[in-house]
């Protein structure tokens, strides 16, 4: 008796893209350990924001610039743990994920399961690449959840104060801050494809991770030199902290946009970069 | 390379190669090499570690590019259209790999996850049947970190039977099994090919493929040096002949005016080479020169013979 009798099995083509490919992907990410900690740490920073302007004496306001706002409006818990993890924190995360993407898998010897299977390489790095996309939406908005319950529950909500020093309704400021999400999250994903890339190149994780991580710290060491300014523009995080123009009355698009097509194009390079690499890429792990 | 008859035309055989070549930085790994697995075989293929099997392998599936020649896999192009053919081919490589801290069910469903042409309302079902056709149905819940090594490479033969193939490559499907195991995955090979599909089975071990295949190739220092059906590959090899005698020094005599060579005596018995001595002539002469024969026999060489009278050399590492 052969197998084809006992099961009737599916063998029709089906979409190219499989969501359930991703989200045994995605499963993978969240089950675990390791990335469950991580996330456990991005949470923890709001809540050390939060408790830490709660308990300090009030008036101090010599932090960031949202700090000294914490007190009139919680959300801005939110928007000063965006800030404070923004440099380093989020970056390290989505490093971590997005290094450990293909390399993980060489190094493990599941990427030849996977690719015999078949996964084709190019549905494979899509996939790769939604999950990494989906994580650093997932960060990024996790931090601005947890901050934005603390604030709300230690310093209450209603109408919020912009930096242009106008009042706007609550409803107004959470709008304010889902875009902030969105508009840091689109930064990461961008910090995401060039992890995804440098994966291809290697079968160690831990050094993929670290290569992103050094190249995000590079790229805020020289957007912090003066003389390299014909340079900024160029650089993924330069614009990253142009979301705080999404608090100003009226939002000033000009850098929010520029930052938006810059990791655009990082992310659409990157990833054709990690495809070129990938697909005709000798898999001897 | 010994030419030998093989049973099925080109165009039809699972796996042909032709002229393929890998050379990596400083050596030639695989030595313009024509492969041919013919539908239904059973085919072992040989050779010490480093001959280049597994390059082969990696090169039959897609994993690695051939700097030369070309890969027919069913029928088609790899790596060109590899996904149509990858699809009816369930593949073991190089050992077995799984997230070490999924359960070997999750790994599967892992595994069929990505494959596209599976219908996910059979999955657990399948993967089911998978796991108890290796065994390891009782364990499927456990983490695979806690496995052993044998249960790894049960789990690894159960990713390549998650969905009906006409093909399954096998690299080294025993490796780390005990005696028992062995058995049990070659009893499975067996059952497999009886169920229609042709499988390609690596291994340096000659005792294993003795038992299993119909067809062999064996693989020394990146070249092909023989291929076809295991009988053809055995009939072509040195023959040995076996009489049992109470006279073992006049039998030897014989043996040796006949012109066979190697001659050797035991207490009852005398072995000798046949060359190119017609067989039916040695029984007569012995009875004409009144030498009893209580026994005679042709040894069937074994594949460390075949292997050793192919390569003129052992059957150890090459570097």
């Amino acid at each position: 008796m052969s197998a084809v009798d006992v099961l009737d099995v599916g063998t029709t083509p089906r979409h190219s893209f499989s969501a359930r490919f991703l989200l045994s992907e995605l499963k993978i990410i969240y089950g675990r350990r390791r990335n469950l900690a991580g996330l456990g740490v991005l949470a923890v920073v709001p809540v050390i924001i939060a408790i830490s302007v709660r308990v300090s004496s009030p008036g101090t306001g010599d932090g960031p610039d949202f700090f000294s706002a914490i007190t009139g409006n919680g959300l801005f818990v939110a928007f000063a743990a965006l800030t404070v993890e923004l440099p380093l924190f989020l970056p390290l995360a989505v490093s971590a994920i997005s290094g450990d993407a293909v390399a993980g898998e060489a190094n493990l010897g599941t990427l030849r399961y996977l690719l015999t299977i078949p996964v084709e390489r190019t549905r494979l790095l899509v996939t790769k690449y939604a999950a990494i996309v989906i994580f650093a939406f997932a960060a990024t908005g996790l931090v601005a959840l947890v901050g934005a319950i603390m604030g709300l529950a230690l310093f209450g909500g209603g109408a919020m104060t912009t930096l242009s020093g106008s009042q706007v309704s609550f409803g107004n400021g959470v709008l304010r801050l889902l875009l902030s999400c969105g508009y840091l999250a689109a930064g990461f994903a961008a910090l995401g494809a060039l992890g995804l890339f440098v994966s291809t190149l290697t079968e160690q994780p831990i050094g993929a991770t670290i290569a992103v991580v050094l190249i995000n710290v590079m790229m805020f060491v020289c957007d912090s030199i003066s003389q390299l300014d014909w340079l900024h523009p160029w650089l993924l995080t330069h614009w990253w902290i142009f979301f705080g123009d999404l608090l100003r009355d009226p939002v000033a698009t000009d850098n929010l946009q520029r930052g938006l097509i810059t990791s655009a194009v990082y992310a659409v390079v990157f990833w054709l970069a990690a495809w070129a690499r990938f697909s005709t890429k000798d898999i001897s792990s | 390379m010994t030419s030998l008859p093989i049973g099925e035309p080109v165009d039809g055989s699972p796996v042909v190669t032709r002229g393929l070549t890998k050379r990596f930085r400083h050596q030639i790994a695989v030595d313009d090499i024509d492969l041919e697995v013919p539908t239904g075989a059973i085919y072992g293929f040989l050779g010490p570690n480093g001959s280049g099997k597994t390059t082969t392998i990696r090169m039959l599936l897609g994993l690695i590019r051939p700097t030369a020649g070309s890969v027919q896999l069913l029928g088609h192009a790899v790596p060109g259209s590899a996904t149509h053919a990858l699809r009816r081919v369930g593949a073991l490589v190089e050992g077995p790999a799984f997230h070490p801290y999924l359960s070997g069910r999750a790994n599967l469903a892992r595994l069929d996850a990505g494959d596209r042409f599976a219908d996910r309302a059979t999955a657990s079902k399948r993967i089911d049947v998978a796991l108890d056709r290796v065994g390891l149905l009782a364990a499927a819940g456990k983490r695979y970190r806690a496995y052993s090594l044998g249960m790894r490479q049960r789990l690894a033969i159960a990713s390549a039977l998650l969905m009906p193939r006409e093909l399954l490559v096998l690299d080294e499907p025993t490796n780390g099994l005990d005696p028992q195991g062995t058995r049990e995955v070659r009893h499975l090979i067996a059952n497999l090919a009886a169920d229609g599909s042709t499988v390609l089975v690596s291994s340096h071990l000659l005792a294993e493929v003795d038992q299993l295949c119909s067809h062999v190739g064996v693989m020394y220092e990146g070249k092909l040096v023989s291929q076809g059906p295991l009988d053809a590959l055995r009939s072509s090899a040195v023959k040995t002949i076996q009489v049992d005698t109470d006279r073992v020094a006049d039998a030897a005599r014989v043996l040796a005016e006949l012109g066979l060579t190697d001659i050797s005596q035991n207490p009852n018995s005398v072995t000798g080479t046949l060359g190119a001595v017609a067989i039916e002539k040695i029984v007569p002469n012995l009875v004409n020169d009144d030498v009893p024969v209580l026994g005679f026999a042709v040894l069937r060489p074994n594949l460390e013979d075949v292997f050793v009278s192919l390569t003129g050399e052992g059957f150890d590492v090459s570097g």
